[in-house]
């Protein structure tokens, strides 16, 4: 058991998946000598080299495009892009690309790769440096979508994610890297997608992913001196969703919120509000809620913080949800 | 005379002086100072073959079309000899990323015309396995195929493997940023490719004017690694800068860009028409610049071949044809339930219920039926 933040245990979790599988590369933008803008890849360009730590030219289009070939010819390529909203100008490789070359090669091609991304607000950065473009992602079949909350998921995840079979989008909750944690190194926590109890409960449940699963904690430390019990749930995988585990919860709890930064509408809130309503319309006693950020683009910084979900506006949710 | 639209080209076609041309369209052998080409008559007679076949194939396929037994066809006509020439200096070791009107790189890979055809049917979106052949799926996103080559190419160069990657491209493509991007990865990290880029003058129909102010093939100098332009109606011109450029990908001397300078024939698609766009008198030009007519002057006059071999390309060819014919309309596929087999290579616990979904809304038999 090692005490890490979360920037060093992915770095440790790549350093770990590059020494056991020689096919991993890292390529993006500053991820060599600088080691990344977050310092997520510090230090492994000096270890393995500028072949497997490459360092990309600018444009996002290339380094997922190119890691499509690379991935093609059997190397496992894990790809920074360096903020969330620079990841728009690869949409193309990664929806017509990244996602559809083992079903348009019937089988043939295993498009194994990862594609990490800081993503998510609340570090008071200028446009384009805050955004949560998860929904894009999880709408596109081929794709699979995760997101750690956790140093220890960190370090599990993205050895994981590399291991897979299929192109993974690995979402960094950018807020969080600098938390620490408890990382066990002696076995993975549990699989990929599936998704954990942070803390049980048994008057509501709180689902979230990536930088939230800390507010919906803090909520439910918050509602337990009003009297009330959350079970708080973190997806860890939002394509695919671990349905079962929510609704298990649900089951129990009989109430629903769903927080993300992520605008709500059209997001992942509003398919785990219809997943679970249909698949456990009789247990609710409340319809599912969501907290997330607002149908506007990705305001100034300085007023994030009413944009972003907090406890107050979990809290609120969750007189809602009682008051129904 | 057709209608002069706005496509009317108020000037001279672009100067082919500058052009690699080893065969004239009088079916003359001609020297250039940079390329040569020692070929024997049996070598050059398999080019005709090829380019015989490959065309009977288009001939066949936009008829099965037209009578409802393909959703589309992406003719080819006039750009034979880009592709065979390109496609016959390709090493079974090289990998080429194709987009959607390959049919005779493809050809040359060894993906017979019937493999070609099945993605025009939509029996699949796909065609061949990639590593039987060595040819990548057909791309139909335009551009995108050029930076999945560079990358395959990145492998090929840190595998340390003596072969070379071909990406397929036209003059539409050089518009997209993908292509700007695999121009600069492909120079800066001198990656073993070749951007054989077609420029048959029509981005559907848009003329070349709409894509570019300079040569296409100059743009190559500006990223950094060589641009030639070919006679793309012209086999042995074509084989001669492809196995240049290919050598010089396999040695470690980085990318190079091949313009072919040809002309499409025929439509964009089956679902085009150029009549709309272009001046009959255009299209008549270039049919005097025909590859196929020239080389077979050629192996007339050096008395390489006479009229029974040729001839019997011809039949050849038809017999080709009516088996693509058969093999066509006996191609059925997939089944409803095939469509959840490759989203992914691991489970996904949404998919398998979307596959019970169906199997549950209309019967196992019925969603495993070919279609």
């Amino acid at each position: 058991m090692t005490e890490l933040t979360l920037a060093k245990a992915i770095n440790e979790g790549l350093r770990k998946s590059m020494e056991d599988n020689p096919k991993v590369l890292l390529l993006g933008e500053d991820i060599g000598k600088l080691g990344g803008v977050f310092r997520v890849t510090d230090g492994l360009q000096k270890d393995f080299g500028e072949l497997r730590v490459i360092d990309s030219p600018l444009g996002e289009a290339g380094i997922v495009g190119t890691s499509v070939g690379l991935s093609i010819r059997g190397y496992r390529p894990v790809s920074e892009i360096q903020f969330d909203g620079f990841v728009y100008p690869a949409f193309d490789q990664l929806v017509s690309q990244v996602a559809k070359q083992h079903a348009r090669s019937e089988g043939a091609i295993t498009m194994s790769l990862v594609v990490r991304i800081p993503f998510g607000g609340g570090i008071g950065a200028v446009e384009h440096h805050s955004e949560s473009p998860e929904a894009y992602f999880a709408h596109t079949a081929g794709l699979r979508v995760v997101s750690p909350s956790t140093p220890n998921d960190g370090y599990w995840m993205i050895r994981q994610a590399i291991e897979c079979a299929d192109p993974v989008i690995f979402l960094e909750p950018k807020c969080r890297y600098w938390e620490k944690g408890d990382v066990d190194e002696s076995a993975p926590p549990s699989s990929l997608f599936s998704a954990a109890v942070r803390r049980t409960g048994t008057d509501a449940t709180l689902v979230s992913y990536g930088p939230s699963v800390k507010t919906c904690l803090a909520a439910a430390t918050a509602a337990e001196a009003e009297g009330r019990s959350l079970e708080v749930i973190d997806l860890r995988s939002i394509s695919p969703l671990d349905v079962d585990t929510v609704a298990g919860s649900v089951e129990k709890t009989g109430k629903l919120i769903v927080a993300h930064e992520a605008p709500v509408f059209g997001g992942i809130g509003a398919e785990i509000a219809a997943r679970l309503t249909e698949r456990c319309f009789h247990s609710l006693s409340a319809p599912p809620l969501r907290v997330g950020g607002y149908h506007t683009p990705y305001p100034p910084s300085r007023v994030e913080e009413e944009y972003l979900p907090n406890v107050d506006r979990l809290l609120d949710a969750l007189d809602r949800t009682f008051e129904f | 005379m057709a209608r002069a639209g706005h496509g009317t080209r108020d000037e001279a076609p672009a100067a082919e002086a500058d052009f690699v041309q080893l065969l004239n369209p009088a079916g003359e052998r001609v020297e250039h100072a940079d390329y040569s080409l020692e070929i024997a008559g049996d070598e050059a007679k398999g080019l005709y073959r090829d380019m015989v076949h490959i065309r009977r194939v288009d001939v066949e396929c936009t008829s099965l079309q037209r009578q409802g037994q393909l959703a589309l066809w992406a003719p080819l006509r006039g750009q034979e000899a880009a592709q065979i020439g390109a496609g016959r200096a390709l090493e079974p070791d090289d990998f080429t990323f194709p987009g959607y009107r390959e049919h005779g790189i493809a050809w040359c890979r060894g993906i017979t015309p019937a493999q070609s055809a099945r993605s025009f049917r939509q029996v699949t979106n796909g065609g061949w396995d990639p590593y039987e052949y060595n040819h990548a799926e057909p791309s139909i996103v335009i551009g995108n195929n050029a930076l999945n080559a560079v990358g395959y190419a990145m492998g090929v160069q840190h595998d340390g493997a003596e072969s070379a990657v071909m990406a397929c491209i036209g003059d539409g493509a050089m518009s997209q940023g993908d292509i700007a991007e695999s121009f600069v990865w492909a120079s800066v990290f001198q990656a073993p490719i070749v951007f054989l880029l077609q420029n048959n003058h029509w981005a559907i129909s848009e003329p070349t004017e709409r894509q570019t102010r300079i040569p296409l093939y100059k743009r190559a100098e500006g990223f950094g690694f060589p641009g030639v332009r070919v006679d793309g109606n012209d086999v042995f011109a074509m084989l001669a800068v492809s196995r240049a450029a290919l050598a010089r990908a396999r040695e470690g001397s980085g990318p190079t860009l091949i313009e072919a300078f040809t002309y499409r024939m025929g439509a964009h698609t089956t679902s085009d028409d150029p009549t709309r766009y272009r001046i009959l008198a255009e299209v008549e030009e270039w049919e005097r610049k025909d590859p196929i007519d020239r080389l077979r002057t050629y192996l007339s006059s050096t008395g390489a071949a006479d009229q029974e071999w040729l001839d019997g390309i011809d039949a050849e060819a038809d017999a080709a044809a009516r088996e693509l014919r058969e093999a066509v309309l006996s191609m059925v596929g997939p089944t409803p339930i095939s469509i959840f087999d490759h989203v992914y290579k691991e489970p996904h616990p949404l998919v398998d219920e979307e596959r019970a979904e169906m199997v549950a809304l209309i019967g196992a038999e019925e969603a495993g039926s070919l279609k």
